[in-house]
């Protein structure tokens, strides 16, 4: 099996990693699309260029937004029709207050006092990153499944409270403590997933509901556990003991290497390229991922191919569902280091846009998350620098990600030449002749 | 031909199409009274004292004549409901001999029972009432809005358009009627914002999903992040400079319905509310009406089940998706207002707290009807009112477990152990005029 579909594998490649945004283009019409010269056309009709655009586009409405609403820009606007460059001016001069910081927050500091508080604010952006990538990883596999996994987030609360518990309720050597509540944090995430999988492949349930139901169970399950006595034993406000020392990820840049760096960046980044790596081979390379890649593109035909599509419903969701474990590990293990109850902030539900912006693919998932992450970090120093308040890192994510899914729109406001015009006679042809049969 | 099926093959009901063989009685109801007596016996009965009593409350502060308090005692109760359960279990078990189907206020009387159990064995040998009127009152409140997003996803997924933004259409509803009301110093020009701004997410939703024939799912979750992000950023900006002017408590005025408002427990539960509650009757009623015996209900669930033989009649398909979802948007965009004006508060950040997405789940195990989704968003504002109120008594049960009850139910019953779910057939499917 592995050597038929090495040839084929390139073009296969481009069909299902079609993100779901345009699968409902996608599953009617897939096999006439894989006549189309696939990988190297597809970058220059403009997937890459488009999601670059869309960022641009989504960072264009959202500094409006914070020109709109920011008092200066309303002020000056109240003698509008007088000097209507005042509120040009103080529109402008908001939005690029609120990006400088953003950027500073994210990237690079120039006013910080040392070289490392200038690096730190990369850091920070790698630090959120890590359950972005994760999760966001998780969220991919199942879409080239097919498969809608709205559920990271109670996934990763799971995962946390069982990394958490492993980490603080017991007492091993160094290494192997770490790598068991890792384990764990893993286990946990993979069962939360393995339920909608298994619910899917045995009574047809959907999965987009399942996981949503889930989701709400493990918030009321996160909230019980950490009542229980063991969880909560000195009754001190809704936090658990922390995790043991032995436990957690070690920092990445270790002090001793280069002291008072105060930067919080750990292993868990490094956990985040593995998985990344081990993604792309799972999904380009093993037979797995490749059954996984036909049952996304036409699960009839898979089927009839002799693929069993509720074992890989199952295993894919299994994957989702550890690889969303993993993100808690880095939260629980690496930056929070302990258990509390808003312990996947909205991680799970931006995972969702990070893979939607990768397009499903491993490292454009991995880079989207870095993105994501970024503005994340850079929010917080804008929301305490300009007052304008983080929620407008939502609003760009969920623009970026709705252009993304609607190249069209992106083309005509750019004014891009439509790369599907070339097929559109060939489609009204066919349709023309199914008419008449 | 088979173009318009097969991509619906993705989705999951191509399972459920294995089910469909079964015969419609089965021994489910039975096994389930049979646990639900169960549970009774085992952790109820045989845990009360015998000499413990329950009080329950019947009145309340307006009632036109007090209904004193009832205590009950309690293990006598008890074993008076453990019978009723146990008499529903031998009927429904009859009636799976007979090959009969199971008549639907079996379920009632038994959940009716159990529930009454379980409240009977958490007030037992407690000073504490039972507040009954304002149990039933906060369920109805807090089912509400998830009446309405049901409505709103009843509407739309008939006619094949998945609507997860409905997330998204109460929160904006709720801001805008918030938004509007305080400015206009009225809660009824709420009303008017509200399914305006629903219907500008519907329109949205509608856009993308039809004309850009993005995955509609993705799309309803990204619509409901955009809110979410836009309501707040506006939130703690231009609401929060001016509050006076933009965010101020708009509440509307209960209205009381003369001579059902006097009827005792039901009375003061239903007919004293405010309009927005009377506009669901309305709706709720219509809507049930509509679907299933007008020209738009019938061109509504043709377009959902098999837009191909729709459009050969003549039915313009993606016209009727369109106005289907705004149609659908401005409903939770009501609904939404009920968050703000209709319980006289003021617009908080993420206020609708993920009802959306429990409305959806109403909806589908209400099968897609409106009066099942109403059953089910009352079972679910109920339950999570009966978590309310235990956490307030004091009882020993966790509230958490209790409130975690109706994402179960609904697992369960999308998972095919309640009954048969069945989508409308082009769900989710664009549909491209060939």
């Amino acid at each position: 099996m592995t050597e038929e579909k090495r040839p084929d594998a390139g073009e296969e490649q481009s069909v299902a990693a079609t993100p779901p945004g345009e699968t409902g283009e996608g599953q009617g019409p897939t096999l006439r699309e894989q006549e189309r010269p696939s990988v190297l056309y597809q970058i220059m009709s403009g997937s890459a260029l488009m999601s670059v655009l869309a960022v641009v586009l989504a960072l264009l409405i959202g500094g409006l937004l914070i020109a709109f609403a920011n008092e200066d820009t309303r002020e000056a606007s109240t003698y509008f029709f007088a000097r209507p460059l005042d509120t040009l001016a103080a529109g402008w001069t908001a939005m690029t207050d609120a990006y400088v910081a953003m950027f500073r927050g994210s990237v690079f500091d120039w006013q910080a006092g040392s070289f490392a508080g200038m690096v730190k604010p990369l850091t920070e952006s790698m630090v959120f990153a890590v359950p972005l990538i994760l999760a966001g990883l998780g969220i991919a596999v199942g879409f080239r499944a097919g498969l809608f996994n709205i559920g990271a987030q109670g996934q990763i609360i799971v995962g946390a409270i069982v990394a958490a518990w492993l980490g603080f309720a017991f007492d091993l050597p160094v290494v192997i403590h770490l790598l068991v509540a890792i384990l764990g944090g893993l286990i946990g995430g993979a069962v939360w997933g393995g339920i909608p999988g298994v619910l899917k492949a045995r009574f047809g349930a959907n999965e987009v509901i399942v996981t949503i139901m889930l989701n709400y169970i493990a918030v009321y399950l996160i909230s019980y556990m950490l009542k229980l006595p063991s969880f909560n034993p000195g009754r001190t406000g809704q936090r658990s003991p922390a995790v043991s020392p032995d436990a957690t990820y070690p920092l990445l840049v270790p002090q001793w290497l280069w002291p008072d760096n105060g930067f919080r960046l750990h292993w868990g980044f490094v956990v985040a390229i593995l998985a990344t790596v081990f993604v792309w081979w799972l999904m380009e390379r093993s037979t797995v991922g490749f059954q996984i890649r036909a049952v996304g593109a036409n699960p009839a035909a898979a089927r009839t191919a002799g693929m069993s599509v509720g074992r890989i419903t199952v295993i894919t969701m299994v994957v989702a569902g550890a690889l969303a474990g993993l993100a808690a590990t880095g939260q629980v293990l690496g930056t929070e280091r302990s258990l509390t109850a808003g312990v996947a902030a909205s991680f799970g539900f931006d995972a969702i846009t990070v893979a939607l912006l990768g397009r499903s693919r491993p490292w454009g998932t991995f880079f989207a998350g870095l993105l994501f992450g970024a503005l994340k970090a850079g929010g917080f120093l804008m929301q305490s620098l300009t007052a304008t308040p983080i929620d407008i890192v939502l609003v760009v994510q969920s623009l970026i990600v709705l252009f993304i899914a609607a190249p069209p729109l992106v083309r005509t406001v750019f004014r891009l030449p439509d790369p599907d015009r070339r097929r559109r006679p060939r489609r009204t042809a066919s349709t023309t002749q199914e008419a008449t049969a | 031909m088979s173009t318009a099926t097969q991509p619906h093959q993705a989705t999951p009901s191509d399972e459920t199409s294995v089910q469909r063989t079964r015969p419609k009685v089965s021994l489910k109801s039975t096994i389930v009274y049979a646990l639900a007596a169960l549970v009774t016996l085992l952790a109820w009965v045989l845990d009360t004292p015998a000499d413990a009593r329950t009080t329950f409350q019947f009145g309340s502060s307006g009632d036109l004549f007090r209904i004193p308090n009832v205590p009950v005692p309690a293990l006598g109760f008890l074993v008076v409901l453990l019978v009723v359960m146990l008499a529903a279990t031998a009927f429904s078990f009859w009636r799976y001999r007979e090959r009969r189907p199971l008549p639907a206020w079996v379920h009632v009387v038994v959940g009716a029972s159990f529930v009454l159990a379980f409240l009977t064995f958490v007030g037992a040998g407690r000073s504490t009432v039972i507040p009954m009127v304002s149990l039933l009152a906060g369920a109805l409140a807090l089912s509400v809005p998830l009446v309405f997003g049901a409505m709103s996803g009843v509407i739309c997924e008939r006619s094949g358009i998945i609507n997860i933004a409905i997330e998204g259409q109460l929160l904006f509803g709720a801001f805008a009627g918030a938004v509007a009301a305080s400015a206009a110093g009225s809660g009824y020009v709420g009303l008017i914002a509200a399914p305006i701004a629903g219907g500008l997410v519907g329109a949205g939703l509608a856009w993308f999903a039809v004309t850009f024939r993005v995955n509609q799912i993705i799309v309803g979750v990204v619509l409901n992040t955009l809110i979410i992000g836009l309501t707040g950023f506006l939130f703690s900006t231009v609401l929060s400079d001016n509050k006076a002017l933009w965010n101020t408590r708009m509440p509307l005025p209960r209205i009381r319905i003369p001579l059902l408002a006097d009827i005792p427990v039901i009375g003061p539960v239903l007919f004293n509310q405010t309009i927005l509650v009377y506009l669901m009757y309305a709706l709720v009623i219509g809507l049930q009406i509509m679907l299933f015996r007008s020209r738009w209900g019938l061109r509504t669930r043709a377009v959902g089940e098999h837009p191909k033989a729709a459009d050969t009649v003549g039915i313009k398909v993606n016209v009727r998706r369109v106005w289907n979802t705004i149609l659908g948007g401005a409903i939770a965009g009501l609904g939404g207002a009920f968050f703000t004006v209709g319980s006289g508060l003021a617009f908080g950040r993420e206020m609708s707290a993920g009802q959306g997405y429990i409305a959806l789940a109403a909806m589908i195990l209400g099968k897609w009807n409106p009066w099942g989704a109403v059953m089910a968003a009352l079972l679910f504002g109920f339950s999570k009112n009966l978590g309310n109120v235990l956490s307030t008594i004091g009882s020993g049960v966790p509230s958490e477990l209790l409130l975690m009850l109706p994402y179960v139910i609904t697992i369960l019953a999308v998972a095919g152990f309640v009954g048969r779910v069945r989508p409308p057939a082009a769900e989710g499917v664009p549909y491209t005029k060939s």
